[in-house]
């Protein structure tokens, strides 16, 4: 947001109502996810989202570390959401900076909401997000492929987890910003919706909206995340269809 | 069929049983898996994941911490299984733990009791129990394990009878193999293909075909296969599980 | 994290197969896993790629950014390297600050790269003294699955053979130029399995390994570096060896390393 010192405005929107990259406002960039790229992990998953690159893998529910985070009913969910030094144009110093612990936090929470977690009491369920390459949305993408890597874990919960960022450029709502649109837009919502309640459990918002806008922005964004919610059941459909016996009926 | 965590399952009036939940009179897959109605309950059968214990299982662990009176072992499941002292064939002091199991040893042991707070209590006292010594252990998803053992132990049986190798198949997906080291090569063969394929009929022919190509133990005929191995190892049969039904279900067709 | 204790039949057992030169996966002692290499993974980095050996990745990403000399070499650029072994990677990773491991595997793989004049530093100066090209690499560790060391050779020297200066975009220059890359250094790594010397290792290799080595060549044939790592010992005699076998695999990653479009 914001781009301090930025001067030359790029322009956003054209007089048909497209996107710099083409899209209609209320289309999502081209999304692909692989359950399971990893083979250490108990569940991972690889998202190219747009010009996103995201891994995240799954390990747990396993013994607790530190151990003064155990909890007697249910099981810790951690989560580390973290940049690597070359995924974004001036190079990222490694470690863990305030952004990515915010963004840590927020993730693990939105698990929490929807993982039963205590089924596993005085265990931990560690979600990794590593950032390859970033351009917009990275704690969406993150939260996509961490929900996918979930599943392929085989953590029991309420639902998928689809997110997905609405923002506003040229005094247009528009679903899924990329970086130019972030950069000089003039909001951005992202969001994450469980499909089976219709409920949000991740939502942040930074920029300028009336309430007309971010009720607008609400319904688009619950829209994108119904349509992300398909591509991740797909992914997952396409891991596991060859370990199913075929045409088996209940 | 396969069912993701959140879709609505027709539940036809049965009880959400385990991988479901209820709300608001619909029944809901909680894990990925396959869906299993089994009146009076509708269930899931997980397809991944770590090994979750049920009371009865025999399972390998290795031990990873040794205590005064106990071992804690790793067995693939969410927690580490304390195993008491007394818990074991032998006659063990307060403090001489370390004389009989160290960190590192492998074992096989049955899950006992599982209890609210997730312990997992072991005991190495009854048949085919102990510590496992000589052989190596070889793993394959927990969820496979049903295939490796097969309908009534079909395919244990059969990598058994060529290879002539001992085989303990722990219901965690840990699979201690001994013998001479190429009877073992090839029974860690056999267990990557089952673990790698997908689920299509005739694997245990696929299996058999390629222990007959692979092995001298064909010119010898079957006639090594120990039958104690065998009957020892292939663990409790169905063991109730209705993933490994009904995927031998499949395999039979 | 001591969760992943390896058992000690299993490695009791890699070492009765390594007595007569065979190994779990099937390999020989001297065959070396599927390896691939992508480069331009990471279209943020100015120069990346994603190397795989066996089930082992290691992703490499380079930055180059404008910076100031150190004072004692005016007349040379800056090179940082840098490794992280990420918990994602491996249930026996914790997340904090670098351990000893990933220190362990970026200065090896530092090392290969400067003793072997990878990169003419020099060529990096702007301003002698004043301002330079500060040349980082990234390794980041995302499937372990053993051999971390030559995975990340691999990794950070394709990436660093297709990486670009992006002068334009820091305003030194006219246009962007590609890194001049003089020298392609491999690791090769060997571990002890009783009197057996195996190459590229797997994790519970490593685990039942006594003593590791690490050898780096160039395309001329000469030694750039070496690492003994782990618990264990090695005879002069299986230095030679080991430098021997090191050369022939060498040649062959670095084939794999230089191809791919730039």
């Amino acid at each position: 947001m914001g781009n301090v010192g930025a001067t030359e405005v790029p322009v956003l929107l054209s007089p048909e109502g497209l996107r710099i990259d083409g899209r209609r406002l209320d289309e999502l960039r081209p999304i692909r996810i692989e359950a399971g790229a990893l083979h250490q992990a108990d569940g991972s998953a690889f998202v190219e989202w747009g010009a996103n690159k995201v891994m995240a893998a799954v390990y747990g529910p396993r013994e607790v570390h530190p151990r003064h985070l155990q909890q007697n009913n249910k099981a810790v969910i951690q989560c580390k959401y973290n940049m690597a030094a070359f995924s974004v144009d001036e190079r990222k110093r490694p470690g863990l900076d305030r952004r990515s612990q915010e963004i840590s936090k927020v993730i693990a929470e939105a698990f929490e909401s929807v993982v039963f977690a205590e089924e596993f009491p005085r265990t931990s369920i560690d979600i990794y997000i590593e950032v390859l390459q970033a351009n917009a949305g990275t704690r969406c993408a993150g939260l996509v492929a961490a929900s996918v890597a979930l599943a392929d874990a085989g953590i029991p919960m309420v639902d998928l987890l689809p997110a997905v960022a609405v923002g506003k450029i040229a005094g247009k709502i528009a679903l899924d910003l990329k970086k130019e649109e972030d950069n000089f837009g003039e909001a951005d919502l992202p969001m994450a919706l469980v499909p089976q309640s219709g409920r949000l459990v991740l939502l942040q918002m930074e920029g300028h909206m009336t309430p007309d806008e971010l009720a607008a922005s609400l319904d688009l964004g619950v829209r994108g995340c119904r349509e992300i919610y398909e591509k991740m059941k797909a992914a997952l459909r396409e891991r596991y269809a060859a370990t199913v016996p075929s045409g088996g009926t209940p | 069929m396969l069912v993701l965590p959140g879709e609505e399952i027709p539940s036809q009036g049965l009880k959400p049983g385990p991988g479901t939940y209820r709300v608001g009179g619909k029944v809901y897959a909680s894990v990925l898996g396959l869906l299993s109605p089994r009146p009076p309950t509708v269930r899931v059968i997980p397809l991944s994941g770590r090994y979750i214990p049920k009371a009865g299982d025999v399972v390998l662990g290795t031990v990873t911490d040794v205590q005064g009176t106990f071992w804690l072992l790793d067995i693939g499941a969410p927690r580490w299984a304390p195993l008491h002292m007394t818990g074991t064939p032998w006659d063990v002091e307060v403090g001489e733990t370390e004389k009989y199991l160290r960190v590192g040893d492998a074992v096989v042991v049955q899950v006992e009791s599982l209890d609210a707070t997730g312990r997992i209590g072991v005991t190495m006292q009854g048949e085919g129990l102990g510590k496992l010594e000589g052989g190596t252990i070889v793993r394959v998803a927990p969820a496979r394990v049903g295939r490796v053992v097969g309908r009534n132990g079909s395919m244990i049986q059969t990598i058994v009878r060529h290879t002539g190798a001992k085989v303990t198949v722990g219901q965690n997906g840990r699979i201690w193999i001994d013998g001479n080291p190429e009877a073992i090569e090839r029974v860690a063969a056999a267990l990557r293909m089952i673990d790698e394929e997908g689920i299509r009929s005739g694997l245990t022919e696929r299996v058999e075909s390629y222990l007959t190509r692979s092995g001298p133990s064909s010119d010898r005929g079957p006639a090594v296969a120990p039958r104690e191995s065998a009957d020892r190892d292939a663990p409790p049969a169905p063991n109730d599980s209705d993933g490994e039904r009904s995927e031998s279900r499949e395999e039979w067709e | 994290m001591s969760e992943e204790v390896t058992a000690e039949i299993l490695m009791t057992h890699i070492l009765d197969l390594a007595a007569e030169g065979k190994r779990m996966d099937g390999r020989g002692p001297d065959e070396y896993r599927a390896v691939s290499v992508e480069p331009g993974f990471v279209a943020t980095a100015d120069g990346s790629a994603l190397a795989r050996v066996g089930n082992t990745t290691v992703l490499a990403g380079i930055k180059l950014e404008p910076g100031k000399p150190f004072p004692d070499t005016p007349n040379a650029g800056v090179l940082t390297t840098n490794a992280e072994l990420i918990p994602l990677s491996s249930p026996t990773f914790e997340p904090g600050p670098p351990q000893p491991g990933a220190i362990e595997v970026s200065r090896v793989v530092d090392r290969a790269i400067r003793a072997a004049d990878t990169l003419d530093l020099t060529r990096l100066v702007v301003t002698p003294g004043e301002k330079t090209w500060v040349c980082y690499v990234d390794m980041h560790v995302l499937d372990h699955a053993g051999n971390l060391i030559d995975a990340a050779s691999l990794a950070a020297l394709t990436a660093l053979s297709h990486a670009t200066v992006p002068a334009k975009r820091f305003e030194v220059g006219d246009a962007d130029y590609p890194l001049e890359v003089q020298h392609y250094p491999v690791e090769c790594t060997f571990v002890r399995l009783g009197d057996t010397i195996v190459v590229d290792p797997t994790f519970e290799e490593e685990q039942a390994a006594q003593g590791r080595l690490t050898v780096a060549t160039d395309e001329n044939g000469r030694i750039v570096a070496m690492q003994k790592g782990l618990v264990g010992a090695f005879s002069p005699d299986d230095v030679k060896e080991v430098v021997r076998r090191a050369l022939v695999h060498g040649d062959r990653l670095r084939a794999i390393a230089k191809g791919g479009p730039r």
